[in-house]
Protein backbone atom coordinates (compact mmCIF):
# COMPACT_ATOMS: atom_id res chain seq x y z
CA UNK A 1 0.00 0.00 0.00
CA UNK A 2 2.49 2.59 -1.11
CA UNK A 3 0.04 4.39 -3.31
CA UNK A 4 -1.08 6.96 -0.75
CA UNK A 5 -1.11 10.42 -2.37
CA UNK A 6 -0.32 13.69 -0.59
CA UNK A 7 -3.96 14.26 0.28
CA UNK A 8 -4.26 10.89 1.99
CA UNK A 9 -1.02 11.38 3.85
CA UNK A 10 -2.27 14.73 5.04
CA UNK A 11 -5.50 13.20 6.23
CA UNK A 12 -3.55 10.48 8.03
CA UNK A 13 -1.37 13.12 9.71
CA UNK A 14 -4.46 15.04 10.76
CA UNK A 15 -5.97 11.86 12.23
CA UNK A 16 -2.77 11.23 14.24
CA UNK A 17 -2.80 14.68 15.77
CA UNK A 18 -6.13 16.39 15.13
CA UNK A 19 -5.11 19.72 16.67
CA UNK A 20 -1.54 19.37 17.93
CA UNK A 21 -0.22 18.77 14.39
CA UNK A 22 -1.30 22.25 13.46
CA UNK A 23 0.41 24.13 16.24
CA UNK A 24 0.42 27.83 15.51
CA UNK A 25 -2.48 27.58 13.05
CA UNK A 26 -4.59 30.03 15.04
CA UNK A 27 -1.74 32.54 15.16
CA UNK A 28 -1.09 32.20 11.46
CA UNK A 29 -4.81 32.55 10.74
CA UNK A 30 -4.86 35.75 12.82
CA UNK A 31 -1.90 37.07 10.83
CA UNK A 32 -3.74 36.30 7.59
CA UNK A 33 -6.82 38.06 8.96
CA UNK A 34 -4.79 41.18 9.79
CA UNK A 35 -3.28 41.21 6.28
CA UNK A 36 -6.69 40.66 4.65
CA UNK A 37 -8.42 43.37 6.69
CA UNK A 38 -5.55 45.80 6.03
CA UNK A 39 -5.73 45.04 2.29
CA UNK A 40 -9.48 45.52 2.21
CA UNK A 41 -9.14 48.77 4.15
CA UNK A 42 -6.43 50.05 1.86
CA UNK A 43 -8.51 49.25 -1.23
CA UNK A 44 -11.51 50.90 0.41
CA UNK A 45 -9.57 54.12 0.94
CA UNK A 46 -8.29 54.23 -2.63
CA UNK A 47 -11.19 52.81 -4.64
CA UNK A 48 -14.27 53.74 -2.68
CA UNK A 49 -13.32 56.90 -0.84
CA UNK A 50 -11.13 58.05 -3.71
CA UNK A 51 -7.96 58.80 -1.73
CA UNK A 52 -4.95 58.65 -4.02
CA UNK A 53 -2.13 56.55 -2.51
CA UNK A 54 1.19 58.40 -2.18
CA UNK A 55 4.53 56.82 -3.11
CA UNK A 56 5.29 55.53 0.38
CA UNK A 57 1.79 54.07 0.60
CA UNK A 58 2.49 52.17 -2.59
CA UNK A 59 5.66 50.62 -1.16
CA UNK A 60 3.74 49.51 1.91
CA UNK A 61 1.01 48.05 -0.29
CA UNK A 62 3.61 46.13 -2.28
CA UNK A 63 4.69 44.39 0.93
CA UNK A 64 1.17 43.97 2.30
CA UNK A 65 -0.89 42.58 -0.58
CA UNK A 66 1.20 39.42 -1.23
CA UNK A 67 0.93 38.48 2.46
CA UNK A 68 -2.78 37.79 2.00
CA UNK A 69 -1.95 35.10 -0.55
CA UNK A 70 1.28 33.78 0.98
CA UNK A 71 -0.19 33.36 4.47
CA UNK A 72 -3.36 31.73 3.13
CA UNK A 73 -1.27 29.18 1.23
CA UNK A 74 0.66 28.45 4.44
CA UNK A 75 -2.60 27.67 6.27
CA UNK A 76 -3.66 24.70 4.09
CA UNK A 77 -1.91 22.52 5.11
CA UNK A 78 -0.23 24.28 8.00
CA UNK A 79 3.31 24.98 6.83
CA UNK A 80 5.62 26.50 9.43
CA UNK A 81 8.06 27.58 6.73
CA UNK A 82 5.53 30.21 5.64
CA UNK A 83 7.27 32.44 8.19
CA UNK A 84 10.40 32.34 6.01
CA UNK A 85 8.45 33.87 3.14
CA UNK A 86 6.05 36.09 5.06
CA UNK A 87 8.34 37.65 7.65
CA UNK A 88 10.65 39.52 5.19
CA UNK A 89 7.58 41.14 3.61
CA UNK A 90 6.19 42.11 7.01
CA UNK A 91 9.51 43.53 8.24
CA UNK A 92 10.17 45.53 5.06
CA UNK A 93 6.63 46.88 5.14
CA UNK A 94 7.13 47.76 8.80
CA UNK A 95 10.31 49.72 7.98
CA UNK A 96 8.56 51.73 5.27
CA UNK A 97 5.64 52.33 7.65
CA UNK A 98 8.01 53.65 10.36
CA UNK A 99 9.62 55.98 7.83
CA UNK A 100 6.23 57.13 6.57
CA UNK A 101 5.09 57.96 10.10
CA UNK A 102 8.27 59.97 10.68
CA UNK A 103 7.58 61.93 7.49
CA UNK A 104 3.93 62.34 8.41
CA UNK A 105 4.78 63.62 11.88
CA UNK A 106 7.27 66.07 10.38
CA UNK A 107 10.28 64.47 12.12
CA UNK A 108 11.89 63.66 8.78
CA UNK A 109 11.86 66.96 6.85
CA UNK A 110 9.67 67.31 3.75
CA UNK A 111 12.64 67.94 1.49
CA UNK A 112 14.18 64.57 2.25
CA UNK A 113 11.13 62.56 1.43
CA UNK A 114 10.74 61.21 -2.10
CA UNK A 115 7.19 62.27 -2.84
CA UNK A 116 7.15 66.01 -3.37
CA UNK A 117 5.29 65.48 -6.63
CA UNK A 118 1.89 63.90 -7.06
CA UNK A 119 0.22 63.08 -3.78
CA UNK A 120 2.09 64.34 -0.77
CA UNK A 121 2.94 61.70 1.81
CA UNK A 122 1.88 64.12 4.51
CA UNK A 123 -1.55 64.65 2.98
CA UNK A 124 -4.01 64.21 5.84
CA UNK A 125 -6.98 62.13 4.77
CA UNK A 126 -8.44 60.79 7.97
CA UNK A 127 -7.69 60.94 11.67
CA UNK A 128 -9.78 58.32 13.45
CA UNK A 129 -10.21 59.18 17.13
CA UNK A 130 -7.62 61.92 16.64
CA UNK A 131 -4.59 59.63 16.40
CA UNK A 132 -5.24 56.91 13.82
CA UNK A 133 -4.01 58.37 10.56
CA UNK A 134 -3.62 56.09 7.55
CA UNK A 135 0.19 55.74 8.05
CA UNK A 136 -0.48 54.88 11.70
CA UNK A 137 -2.99 52.18 10.72
CA UNK A 138 -0.37 50.75 8.38
CA UNK A 139 2.29 50.74 11.11
CA UNK A 140 -0.12 48.99 13.48
CA UNK A 141 -0.89 46.34 10.86
CA UNK A 142 2.75 45.64 10.04
CA UNK A 143 3.73 45.56 13.73
CA UNK A 144 0.96 43.04 14.46
CA UNK A 145 1.90 40.98 11.41
CA UNK A 146 5.58 40.85 12.38
CA UNK A 147 4.68 39.94 15.98
CA UNK A 148 2.26 37.21 14.94
CA UNK A 149 4.67 35.67 12.44
CA UNK A 150 7.44 35.60 15.07
CA UNK A 151 4.96 33.95 17.45
CA UNK A 152 4.12 31.33 14.80
CA UNK A 153 7.83 30.67 14.43
CA UNK A 154 8.31 30.17 18.18
CA UNK A 155 5.17 28.09 18.64
CA UNK A 156 6.04 25.71 15.81
CA UNK A 157 9.72 25.25 16.66
CA UNK A 158 10.34 21.48 16.58
CA UNK B 1 -13.46 23.04 10.30
CA UNK B 2 -10.46 25.22 9.59
CA UNK B 3 -11.37 25.41 5.95
CA UNK B 4 -14.89 26.45 6.88
CA UNK B 5 -13.55 29.12 9.24
CA UNK B 6 -11.23 30.41 6.53
CA UNK B 7 -13.91 30.43 3.84
CA UNK B 8 -16.48 32.05 6.14
CA UNK B 9 -14.01 34.77 7.14
CA UNK B 10 -13.07 35.44 3.53
CA UNK B 11 -16.70 35.67 2.44
CA UNK B 12 -17.53 37.96 5.39
CA UNK B 13 -14.66 40.26 4.49
CA UNK B 14 -15.76 40.50 0.86
CA UNK B 15 -19.36 41.12 1.92
CA UNK B 16 -18.32 43.74 4.48
CA UNK B 17 -16.31 45.50 1.77
CA UNK B 18 -19.23 45.48 -0.66
CA UNK B 19 -21.67 46.71 2.01
CA UNK B 20 -19.34 49.47 3.18
CA UNK B 21 -18.83 50.61 -0.43
CA UNK B 22 -22.54 50.70 -1.05
CA UNK B 23 -23.15 52.57 2.21
CA UNK B 24 -20.40 55.09 1.45
CA UNK B 25 -21.81 55.87 -2.02
CA UNK B 26 -25.31 56.20 -0.62
CA UNK B 27 -24.15 58.57 2.12
CA UNK B 28 -22.29 60.74 -0.35
CA UNK B 29 -25.27 60.99 -2.71
CA UNK B 30 -27.54 61.86 0.22
CA UNK B 31 -25.17 64.47 1.59
CA UNK B 32 -24.68 66.11 -1.81
CA UNK B 33 -28.40 66.12 -2.53
CA UNK B 34 -28.88 67.99 0.72
CA UNK B 35 -26.04 70.37 -0.07
CA UNK B 36 -27.56 71.16 -3.44
CA UNK B 37 -30.60 72.63 -1.70
CA UNK B 38 -28.82 74.34 1.14
CA UNK B 39 -25.72 75.56 -0.59
CA UNK B 40 -26.41 75.96 -4.25
CA UNK B 41 -23.48 78.38 -4.54
CA UNK B 42 -21.05 75.51 -4.07
CA UNK B 43 -22.18 74.26 -7.46
CA UNK B 44 -22.66 77.52 -9.34
CA UNK B 45 -20.65 80.60 -8.44
CA UNK B 46 -21.50 84.00 -9.94
CA UNK B 47 -18.12 83.86 -11.73
CA UNK B 48 -18.78 80.49 -13.39
CA UNK B 49 -19.09 80.23 -17.18
CA UNK B 50 -22.64 79.08 -17.97
CA UNK B 51 -24.31 78.21 -21.26
CA UNK B 52 -27.85 77.16 -22.15
CA UNK B 53 -31.27 78.76 -21.66
CA UNK B 54 -31.51 81.18 -18.71
CA UNK B 55 -34.71 79.58 -17.43
CA UNK B 56 -33.54 75.98 -17.79
CA UNK B 57 -34.39 73.96 -14.68
CA UNK B 58 -31.68 71.33 -15.02
CA UNK B 59 -28.09 72.32 -14.25
CA UNK B 60 -25.24 70.16 -15.43
CA UNK B 61 -22.21 71.17 -13.40
CA UNK B 62 -18.89 69.92 -14.74
CA UNK B 63 -15.67 70.20 -12.76
CA UNK B 64 -13.15 70.02 -15.55
CA UNK B 65 -9.43 70.16 -16.16
CA UNK B 66 -8.58 71.38 -19.68
CA UNK B 67 -5.61 68.98 -19.72
CA UNK B 68 -7.72 65.97 -18.71
CA UNK B 69 -8.15 63.51 -21.55
CA UNK B 70 -11.46 62.16 -20.32
CA UNK B 71 -12.84 65.71 -20.09
CA UNK B 72 -11.88 66.25 -23.73
CA UNK B 73 -13.53 62.97 -24.75
CA UNK B 74 -16.70 63.94 -22.90
CA UNK B 75 -16.88 67.38 -24.50
CA UNK B 76 -18.72 66.36 -27.72
CA UNK B 77 -21.23 64.36 -25.70
CA UNK B 78 -21.85 67.25 -23.33
CA UNK B 79 -22.55 69.44 -26.37
CA UNK B 80 -24.88 66.76 -27.66
CA UNK B 81 -26.83 66.78 -24.37
CA UNK B 82 -27.13 70.58 -24.56
CA UNK B 83 -28.65 70.26 -28.04
CA UNK B 84 -30.85 67.33 -27.11
CA UNK B 85 -32.37 69.14 -24.10
CA UNK B 86 -32.28 72.64 -25.54
CA UNK B 87 -34.13 75.08 -23.30
CA UNK B 88 -34.14 72.62 -20.40
CA UNK B 89 -30.45 72.05 -19.67
CA UNK B 90 -27.68 74.47 -18.68
CA UNK B 91 -24.00 73.71 -18.45
CA UNK B 92 -21.85 75.24 -15.71
CA UNK B 93 -18.09 74.96 -16.09
CA UNK B 94 -16.08 74.71 -12.87
CA UNK B 95 -12.31 74.34 -12.71
CA UNK B 96 -10.44 71.44 -11.16
CA UNK B 97 -6.94 71.82 -12.65
CA UNK B 98 -5.39 68.70 -11.12
CA UNK B 99 -2.77 68.10 -13.83
CA UNK B 100 0.60 69.72 -13.45
CA UNK B 101 0.55 73.07 -15.21
CA UNK B 102 -3.11 72.96 -16.14
CA UNK B 103 -3.94 75.94 -13.91
CA UNK B 104 -2.08 77.98 -16.54
CA UNK B 105 -4.42 76.65 -19.21
CA UNK B 106 -7.37 77.66 -17.03
CA UNK B 107 -5.82 81.14 -16.93
CA UNK B 108 -5.71 81.16 -20.74
CA UNK B 109 -9.38 80.18 -20.87
CA UNK B 110 -10.41 82.81 -18.34
CA UNK B 111 -8.38 85.43 -20.23
CA UNK B 112 -10.15 84.33 -23.43
CA UNK B 113 -13.43 84.89 -21.61
CA UNK B 114 -12.40 88.52 -21.05
CA UNK B 115 -12.29 88.77 -24.86
CA UNK B 116 -15.70 87.12 -25.19
CA UNK B 117 -14.30 83.99 -26.80
CA UNK B 118 -14.61 81.49 -23.97
CA UNK B 119 -16.63 78.64 -25.49
CA UNK B 120 -14.75 78.66 -28.80
CA UNK B 121 -11.46 78.56 -26.92
CA UNK B 122 -12.57 75.74 -24.63
CA UNK B 123 -13.65 73.76 -27.67
CA UNK B 124 -10.37 74.46 -29.45
CA UNK B 125 -8.28 73.43 -26.46
CA UNK B 126 -10.15 70.16 -25.99
CA UNK B 127 -9.76 69.36 -29.69
CA UNK B 128 -6.05 70.19 -29.79
CA UNK B 129 -5.21 68.79 -26.36
CA UNK B 130 -2.68 66.31 -27.75
CA UNK B 131 -0.68 69.16 -29.29
CA UNK B 132 0.03 70.86 -25.99
CA UNK B 133 0.11 67.98 -23.49
CA UNK B 134 2.52 65.13 -23.25
CA UNK B 135 2.53 62.42 -20.60
CA UNK B 136 0.08 64.42 -18.50
CA UNK B 137 2.31 67.49 -18.58
CA UNK B 138 1.19 70.80 -19.97
CA UNK B 139 3.34 72.81 -22.40
CA UNK B 140 1.59 76.14 -22.22
CA UNK B 141 3.92 77.76 -24.80
CA UNK B 142 2.47 75.50 -27.48
CA UNK B 143 -0.90 77.21 -27.01
CA UNK B 144 0.08 80.64 -28.37
CA UNK B 145 0.19 79.68 -32.07
CA UNK B 146 -3.21 77.94 -31.76
CA UNK B 147 -5.16 80.75 -30.17
CA UNK B 148 -5.50 83.15 -33.17
CA UNK B 149 -7.65 80.43 -34.83
CA UNK B 150 -10.56 81.53 -32.63
CA UNK B 151 -9.84 85.21 -33.11
CA UNK B 152 -8.02 85.88 -29.86
CA UNK B 153 -5.61 88.75 -29.37
CA UNK B 154 -2.73 86.71 -27.94
CA UNK B 155 -0.74 89.74 -26.77
CA UNK B 156 -3.66 91.05 -24.79
CA UNK B 157 -4.48 87.57 -23.50
CA UNK B 158 -0.96 87.06 -22.17
CA UNK B 159 -1.21 90.36 -20.36
CA UNK B 160 -4.41 89.22 -18.62
CA UNK B 161 -3.13 85.81 -17.49
CA UNK B 162 -2.14 86.81 -13.97
CA UNK B 163 -5.15 88.98 -13.34
CA UNK B 164 -5.94 88.54 -9.60
CA UNK B 165 -9.61 87.89 -10.43
CA UNK B 166 -8.59 84.82 -12.41
CA UNK B 167 -6.45 83.61 -9.51
CA UNK B 168 -9.44 84.05 -7.19
CA UNK B 169 -11.70 82.06 -9.54
CA UNK B 170 -9.28 79.15 -9.63
CA UNK B 171 -8.87 79.15 -5.86
CA UNK B 172 -12.62 79.29 -5.24
CA UNK B 173 -13.30 76.47 -7.71
CA UNK B 174 -10.61 74.28 -6.17
CA UNK B 175 -12.05 74.92 -2.70
CA UNK B 176 -15.57 74.02 -3.91
CA UNK B 177 -14.23 70.91 -5.64
CA UNK B 178 -12.77 69.83 -2.33
CA UNK B 179 -15.96 70.61 -0.42
CA UNK B 180 -17.95 68.53 -2.91
CA UNK B 181 -15.48 65.67 -2.84
CA UNK B 182 -14.37 66.00 -6.45
CA UNK B 183 -11.07 64.15 -6.67
CA UNK B 184 -11.08 63.18 -10.32
CA UNK B 185 -12.07 64.97 -13.49
CA UNK B 186 -14.50 65.31 -15.06
CA UNK B 187 -16.66 65.62 -11.94
CA UNK B 188 -20.31 65.84 -12.97
CA UNK B 189 -23.32 66.90 -10.93
CA UNK B 190 -26.84 67.17 -12.30
CA UNK B 191 -28.96 69.46 -10.11
CA UNK B 192 -26.56 68.66 -7.29
CA UNK B 193 -26.69 64.91 -7.74
CA UNK B 194 -23.25 63.41 -8.26
CA UNK B 195 -22.67 61.10 -11.21
CA UNK B 196 -22.31 57.71 -9.56
CA UNK B 197 -21.07 55.39 -11.03
CA UNK B 198 -18.97 57.29 -13.54
CA UNK B 199 -19.60 56.79 -17.25
CA UNK B 200 -21.26 58.20 -20.34
CA UNK B 201 -24.41 56.08 -20.13
CA UNK B 202 -24.94 56.81 -16.42
CA UNK B 203 -24.54 60.53 -17.24
CA UNK B 204 -27.11 60.33 -20.03
CA UNK B 205 -29.45 58.52 -17.64
CA UNK B 206 -28.92 60.98 -14.79
CA UNK B 207 -29.68 63.93 -17.09
CA UNK B 208 -32.76 62.17 -18.50
CA UNK B 209 -34.02 61.46 -14.97
CA UNK B 210 -33.55 65.05 -13.82
CA UNK B 211 -35.13 66.47 -16.97
CA UNK B 212 -38.05 64.06 -16.51
CA UNK B 213 -38.52 65.22 -12.91
CA UNK B 214 -38.19 68.92 -13.68
CA UNK B 215 -40.41 68.85 -16.78
CA UNK B 216 -43.23 66.40 -16.06
CA UNK B 217 -45.11 65.48 -19.22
Amino acid sequence: MNRSGPAERRRAAAADAPEGGDRGWGLLFSAWLVAAVATAGSLFFSHVMGFAPCVLCWYQRIFLFPLVVVLAVGLFPMDRRVVRYGLPLAVLGWLVAVYHNLVYAGIVPESLQPCARGVSCTEEYIELFGVLSIPMLSLLAFTTLTGLLLAVHRRTRP
Amino acid sequence: MKRTLFAATLISLVLAFALASWWHRDQRAERLGFMAQEQAELFVRPHSPVTGAEDARVYLVEFTDPACETCASFSPFVKHFLDQYEGQLRLVVRWAPFHEGSADVVRVLEAARLQGRFWETLDLLYRTQRMWTQHHRVYVDRLWPLLPQVGLDVERLRGDLYNPEITAIIEQDLADAQALGVQKTPGFFVNGRPLEPFGLDPLAQLIATEVGESYPQ
